[in-house]
Parts: structure tokens; sequence; C-alpha cells
């Protein structure tokens, strides 16, 4: 039997155990998600990103808008009469990694898609106050004058590859190789403005973004 | 949870949290029968003063210890956590949420009813449906039209009773329901001298400075280039197409001639989005309503 003074004496030791007790919290917690219908399958109407949602949704992650939304709606009425359906595990299997975020300075986006018009998405990513006065969120002008292209879109073949071998390892549907060959002439010259609206306008519409 | 690929899931969930909880267990009983030298210092010192004593675990944090790994066990008997087994109490939280949704439903829906019964001048009239319309607007509308309702740039004022697509009742109701899509065509073709004609047209009829020779030549381009097509022959608009009044000195996206050519050149397209399936019938009415009194008031 080993005893306490030994492990507190030997660190290899400690180091071993340690990661025993965390192997088996994950064990029990992480690994049944994998095997479970509701976590590994696409709730009916969810598809993969398409090459310009795809590189929208590069910039939604390089500028942070997880630190101050969520994608994650909780089934509480108060959140569902604002945001519209609570979100289910079946609408992420696409998202790699996935966007719930942790905070909400700003509101949930996890049903935006539609919500507004594509024009005030622009207006208001270029300058919030512009349309909200009481707004806090920051200006991000910049997207506007940058082309996709240039930034996000460069490598788009080579992420959409690696999302495909995703989906593939779960047998979900994913994108034919001519997709992937078009992805460059489907961003064409969009700029980051464009390519992160058309994501924002995708977002959790397989439930319908407009239900209870 | 009782979607498991397959009945192995359960099984291997099941196991491995019991047989956590019950090692848990077993630890705090083999620490219990350990060798204790109470009072006595292990015989080393950190930072002068500090120094290691081998007591038993203290009482209360024994006890603390039980008392987890029980309520452990009653948690997992009463609600769902071992594999795919429900729980005796069959809480889900689904299930909790419509409780939740049935609750409301259950002192809303009445008021519903009653306004949905209503004509809207009336439930105009209401204060309390308009104290729930208010809400209602500051949830669903203030993003683009403003928590005052005066609108923005591209966003329609809705308290100053110039329409696009018309103020009535029933107008108002399909606007939100239905939603609506603005299209100004581009004019680029027409020439930057013809355009600029038309800019100068255009702040005439709202009595804007403007100058008068290029004014009197947009007046036959207006009806040459077909703008009277949408804006009719006298410029007052369109409210079925959503064509703007052009006399009334009120602007969407502003009255310089800048703007005013610019929105001539380049066309404008502008998208109210519809709100039916979402919002329902009932609340569509007191948000109807609500959009009415902002332009009725004292009326």
């Amino acid at each position: 039997m080993i005893k306490h003074e030994q492990i507190e004496k030997s660190v290899p030791l400690l180091i071993v155990l340690t990661l025993a007790v965390v192997i088996w919290g994950g064990l029990v917690e992480i690994v049944p998600l994998f095997f479970q219908k509701s976590t590994t399958t696409p709730v009916e109407g969810t598809k993969p990103y398409d090459a310009v949602r795809l590189a929208g949704r590069d910039i939604y992650i390089r500028e942070g808008c997880y630190n101050c939304h969520s994608q994650m709606i909780r089934p509480f009425r108060a959140e569902t009469e604002r945001y519209g359906h609570y979100s289910v595990a079946g609408e992420y299997v696409y998202d790699h990694p996935f966007q719930w975020g942790s905070k909400r300075t700003g509101p949930d986006l996890h049903r935006v898609g539609g919500r507004y018009s594509d024009e005030w998405q622009r207006a208001h990513l270029i300058n919030p106050r512009d349309v909200v006065p009481e707004s806090n969120m920051p200006a991000f002008p910049w997207l506007a004058s940058t082309k996709a292209k240039d930034t996000v879109g460069a490598d788009i073949e080579k992420k959409m590859d690696v999302m495909r071998t995703y989906a593939n390892m779960r047998g979900i549907p994913t994108y034919s190789d001519e997709e992937i060959k078009g992805a460059k002439a489907a961003i064409g010259d969009k700029t980051e403005l464009d390519v992160l609206i058309a994501y924002l306008q995708g977002l959790g519409t397989a439930l319908g973004s407009m239900k209870q | 949870m009782a979607d498991f690929v397959n009945g192995f899931w359960n099984m291997y969930v099941i196991v491995i949290v019991l047989v956590s909880i019950l090692a848990c267990a077993v630890l705090l009983y083999i620490q219990g029968k350990a060798k204790f030298t109470p009072g006595k210092t292990m015989g080393h010192v950190w930072d002068d003063t500090l120094e290691e004593y081998n007591n038993p675990m203290p009482k209360w944090w024994s006890w603390m210890f039980i008392i987890t790994v029980v309520f452990g066990l009653v948690y997992l008997v009463l609600f769902p956590g071992l594999g795919a087994l429900p729980g005796v109490l069959g809480w889900s939280s689904v299930g909790q949420y419509k409780i939740e949704r049935a609750r409301m439903d259950e002192a809303v829906q009445p008021l519903f009813q009653k306004y949905e019964a209503m004509p809207i001048p009336a439930v105009a009239a209401d204060k309390q449906a308009m104290e729930m319309g208010k809400r209602l607007y500051l949830t669903y509308c203030m993003q683009c039209h403003g928590a005052d309702a005066r609108g923005a740039k591209g966003f329609p004022n809705l308290t100053d009773g110039d329409w696009l697509y018309g103020g009535e009742p029933d107008q108002l109701k399909q606007t939100i329901a239905e939603g609506r899509m603005g299209v100004m065509p581009p004019h680029a073709q027409l020439g930057a001298d013809t355009i600029k004609d038309l800019a100068n047209y255009v702040r005439a009829m709202s009595g804007l400075p403007n100058d008068a020779v290029r004014a009197a030549k947009g007046k036959e381009a207006f009806t040459s280039a077909g703008c009277i097509g949408c804006h009719g022959p006298d410029g007052k608009g369109n409210l079925a197409i959503g064509a703007p009044n052009l006399t009334d000195n009120v602007w969407l996206y502003g009255s310089s001639e800048a703007t005013i050519i610019q929105t001539i050149t380049d066309g404008r397209q502008n998208k109210m989005p519809a709100w039916k399936a979402f919002l329902g019938d009932a609340k569509i009415q007191l948000l109807a309503a609500y959009v009415y009194s902002l332009s009725h008031q004292g009326k």
C-alpha cells in the first residue's frame, strides 16, 4: 500500500496519480458524449458552414466576439422569449471549436441569423452607436476595408479540408471536392465585414431563428 | 439523456459513477484507520514556525465527507445522472422549462386574448397594454428603431407620423408580421449631371435650398427617367411599395445634396425582418398598438 508520505515525497508518483484522477474524471464526463446521439447527430437543417461563413466564423473568433457574446440559449423562459428556441447539442456538430462563450456583456447570438437586416449588421459593426446609441460594443471599422481573401480566406481550402476530416471521423455530411475547390471563388472580393455578416445571418437558423 | 448509441455506455457511466463514489467512501475509511501521532510534529519546519502534525482528520471534516457521499447517492436516485436512468423525480431541464412556460402562459394568455379582440386604437389607449407594448418594443425593436423610437439613418422614425408603408392598424400589423423589403434601384446610367439635377429637384420638393436651374431640369428628368413610376407624378410616394414621399422633408438617409445623389446613383435596399413566426399574433397586436400610440399621442 502506498503511503501518503511516499506520494508527497515523490514528484513523479504525484504527477502519475494526479493524471490518473483527471483521466478518471474525463472517462466518465467526456468520453460518453462521443457516443450519444443528441451530441453527435446534426439537428435537421444543420449544414456545414459554407466557405464564406467559415471565413466569417474565423473573423468572429479573431475579433474575440465570444468574449462578450454567448451562443448558448438556455432553456429558461426569459431567454427563449428574447432569443428564440433554446439551443440543442446537435446544432453545434460543425463547430470546431464551439463558440458557446461564457459571458454576456452583449446579447446571446445563437439565433441572431435573420433577426436584423444585413444593412443593420453593417452599420452596427462599423459603429454600433450609429444604430444603438446606448451600446458599449467596440466598433470594427477595419472589417469593411479588408478583403477576406487576404486574411481569413487565404487558406480556406485547407480549413475546409480539416473540417471535412472532423466530419468524416463522425460520419456526418460534409464538403464535396467541388465545394472546396470553389471556396476561393465563393469568397471572391468580399470584405471581412461581408463574410462576418454572412456567418451571423446563418447562425441558429436550423431550428428556425424565429421560433420559440 | 437516454440516447446512447448502445446499452454499453449506459452501464459504463453507471459503473464508473458508483465505483467513484464508493472509492471515496473506502478512501475515507482507510484514512480513518491510519496510525496517528497526535500532538507530535513530523520533525520538519517551514518559514521558521510552520510545523506539520500527524493528527486524525477533524470530526467536522469527516462528517462533511460522509454527507457528501450520501448526498451524491441520494441525488442519483432522485435526478438523472446514472447513465440513462431518469431518476425517481422525473426531472429534466426541458420539463422544467415547459412548466415555467405554462405558468407564464396562464398569466398572460387572458390578457393577450383580451387585447387581440380589441381594435388597435383602443389597445393603444389602454395603459396596461401600452406598458406591455413598451417592454416588447424595448426587447425586440429598439435595436433598429431606437429606444425612443426615433430611428437612425436607414431605420425609420416611428414617432413622426410619416409612413413608408402606412400607419393604419392593419398596415402596421402587416409590416411587423410579414416584414418589408424596400428597394430603390440604382440609376447611375442617368449620368452624374442628370442625377445632380434630380437631387436639386428632390430638395426643391421639400422646400430645401436648391439650384433653381438644375431643379427645373430635374423636374423634367423626374418624369423622363421614370422616377414617377414609384414616387408618383407629384413625388408623394406610394405606400403600397414603400416608395417615400419626397415632398415632406422627412429623410431616411439624409437630405444633403451629396446623400441624395448617392441614393439616386447607387440605389438603396432596406429590409424590415418578418416577426410573425417568432412573436405570434398576440405580441404583434400589442407592438402594433404601441407603434400606433407613438404618433397618436394626445390625439
